[in-house]
């Protein structure tokens, strides 16, 4: 008996391992590896030219990001990007779900509609945007239109970054709507049905019952917000043909991580070690946002 | 009473509808543009129906650009083959993982759960000397074989493997399958809805990535849509009847595969995420 017992448990992790080989083979040669990799590459400076060459500089490379004024400019882009863009689409993201769950007709129709742009790729929908963001383009049309000023959105230093906040916001709202139409529909209508027994109208009940409800879901969306967010690239690349301009504007964390890796040389190790910052200040911002609606939900 | 309800729910439309105008308009803008003339674009108007309706923009980016056609065949290509492959491998660990006793088990799934959680931007340049070691910068496998799985799916396959009714195995094990018979013949099969869903997440992210092909390729014969479609802007910069065109033909595949798909979709999303 025992004999056929080890036999089927060598069988079985035979076959465990045979299923999981694709994975473990990528897993090891273009994850785990890669971040080993990663760490060698913070501490040393690469020579790509001929063969490729490394040199151990300590830690220099992140001395150097103190330094690095395009380092603070990306910085602080970035996190003004993200303290605007999450709140805003996570709430925009709330509203819409809320008002498509109300039971309204043509909610499948409205549906389809929102979750367009989450569809597109983000290359397409920058350029679409650059369109209508043209001096003489739609955008400023209808703002003259309606009596508002222009901007050179595509120009100006000012309003570069709004410009690209306002497409995200837009393309990313719907996405997290769908995640939030999809808890609204486990809040129990014996909640509702109370709430409307102590007199509460459709605004509290939304206050008091809806957004209550969905705190940990809200958690979720803010912590894939934050995640997303700080690794603004392609719309900033494309929307800036790669320099993150007008005056560095534009220009955010992992694009200068791009720069410094793929278009100036001897800069690889550099560009590994601000990956490694990112990484840190996004794993930090996740702990803050995780601890403080912790402590809420305690109340 | 009955009259308040009403005013609440016409509001209710005004905002959905106000914000399907806003959600349509730069697509709208976007077709449109596609079908004007590079005269009626330049002179700004803010019409949306064109008044000299045209294909030229279409043909010129399929016939006298040579490169787009083969930009499409790369993009379909190479988000054909991440699809197929991860479909597969995804479902094989995530069932490894979910049913069969072994091991390593444990510390495994612990390290597939740690690798959700690192960025990109970290494995990114490792990953282009790796490649660049293989020989692989420049190739379709470079693009395919490091994105031929994902760590989300291998988790979310595990979770609904999980959940599957454990008869069915075996039964099959008593007419004598082996694991893999049992795994190909009936498990896959039946997850279909759950493969539904991963597939089209893995064909749209991979058909709509622009940081790894930007990296990788630098052979413009080998460039993905969303990379020739930026170096199409550099090329025709004030073209915008051409890039709008090409953004058309860009966008349609993935909203003819959300239109057929659409229910798993949303599955997808609140699988993934949510909960």
């Amino acid at each position: 008996m025992k004999q056929t017992l080890t036999k089927k448990m060598w069988r079985e992790t035979g076959s465990a391992y045979l299923f999981l080989s694709p994975a473990l083979f990528v897993l090891l040669l273009f994850i785990i590896g890669p971040i080993v990799f990663a760490v060698f590459l913070a501490f040393h400076k690469v020579q790509l030219l001929g063969t490729t060459s490394f040199e151990f500089v300590g830690l220099d490379n992140f001395a150097r990001i103190a330094d690095d004024t395009r380092a603070k400019i990306a910085l602080w882009n970035t996190l003004k990007y993200v303290a605007i863009v999450v709140p805003c689409q996570t709430i925009l993201a709330l509203v819409l779900a809320a008002t498509l769950n109300a039971g309204l007709k043509g909610e499948k129709f409205f549906r389809i509609v929102y979750f367009l742009p989450t569809l597109t790729s983000s290359a397409v929908l920058t350029l679409i945007f650059m369109w209508m963001y043209n001096q003489n383009g739609l955008i400023n049309h209808v703002l003259e239109a309606v009596g508002l000023p222009t901007y050179n959105w595509l120009g100006d230093p000012d309003v570069a970054l709004n410009a690209i906040m306002i497409m995200n916001i837009w393309s990313t709202a719907p996405y997290f709507m769908v995640i939030y139409l999809a808890a609204l529909q486990d809040i129990p209508d014996s909640l509702y049905e109370a709430a409307e027994l102590d007199g509460a109208d459709a605004w509290q009940k939304f206050w008091h019952v809806t957004v209550p409800y969905l705190r940990p879901v809200t958690s979720f969306v803010v912590v894939m917000g934050l995640i997303g967010t700080f690794q603004l690239f392609d719309q900033s690349y494309i929307f800036s043909a790669g320099s993150g301009g007008p005056n560095n504007s534009t220009l955010t964390v992992v694009l200068l991580i791009y720069q410094y890796a793929f278009k100036t040389l001897g800069t690889m190790g550099y560009a590994a070690a601000l990956a490694f910052a990112l990484a840190i200040i996004i794993l930090i911002a996740t702990l803050l946002q995780r601890k403080l609606s912790k402590e809420e939900s305690l109340y | 009473m009955k009259r308040k309800i009403g005013i609440g729910k016409a509001l209710l439309y005004v905002v959905l509808v106000v914000y399907a105008i806003i959600t349509l308009i730069p697509f709208l803008w976007a077709l449109s543009s596609s079908f004007k003339t590079l005269e009626e674009i330049v002179s700004g108007t803010m019409s949306f129906v064109p008044k000299q309706f045209t294909l030229d923009n279409y043909k010129q980016i399929f016939v006298e650009q040579e490169l787009f056609p083969r930009w499409l065949l790369n993009s379909v290509i190479i988000a054909a083959a991440v699809t197929v492959l991860n479909l597969l491998f995804n479902s094989m660990a995530g069932y490894a993982l979910a049913r069969l006793q072994f091991p390593g088990r444990k510390p495994l799934f612990l390290i597939i759960l740690a690798v959700l959680m690192i960025p990109a931007q970290v494995t990114m340049i490792p990953n282009y000397l790796i490649l660049k070691q293989l020989g692989w910068l420049n190739s379709y496998q470079g693009m395919i074989v490091p994105t031929m799985i994902n760590a989300t799916f291998i988790f979310m396959m595990r979770q609904f493997f999980i959940n599957f009714p454990r008869e069915l195995e075996e039964a099959a094990e008593l007419d004598g399958l082996g694991r893999l018979g049992i795994f190909f013949r009936i498990v896959l099969p039946l997850a279909r809805p759950a493969l539904a869903a991963q597939a089209i997440f893995v064909f749209m992210g991979s058909w709509n990535d622009f940081m790894r092909p930007l990296i990788i390729l630098s052979d413009p014969q080998l460039f993905t849509l969303p990379l020739g479609l930026n170096s199409f802007k550099g090329q025709y910069i004030s073209y915008w009847n051409y890039i709008m065109a090409a953004s058309m033909v860009f966008t349609l595949p993935v909203l003819v595969i959300y239109t057929f798909f659409n229910r798993y979709f949303i599955k997808g999303i609140s699988f993934t995420g949510g909960k």
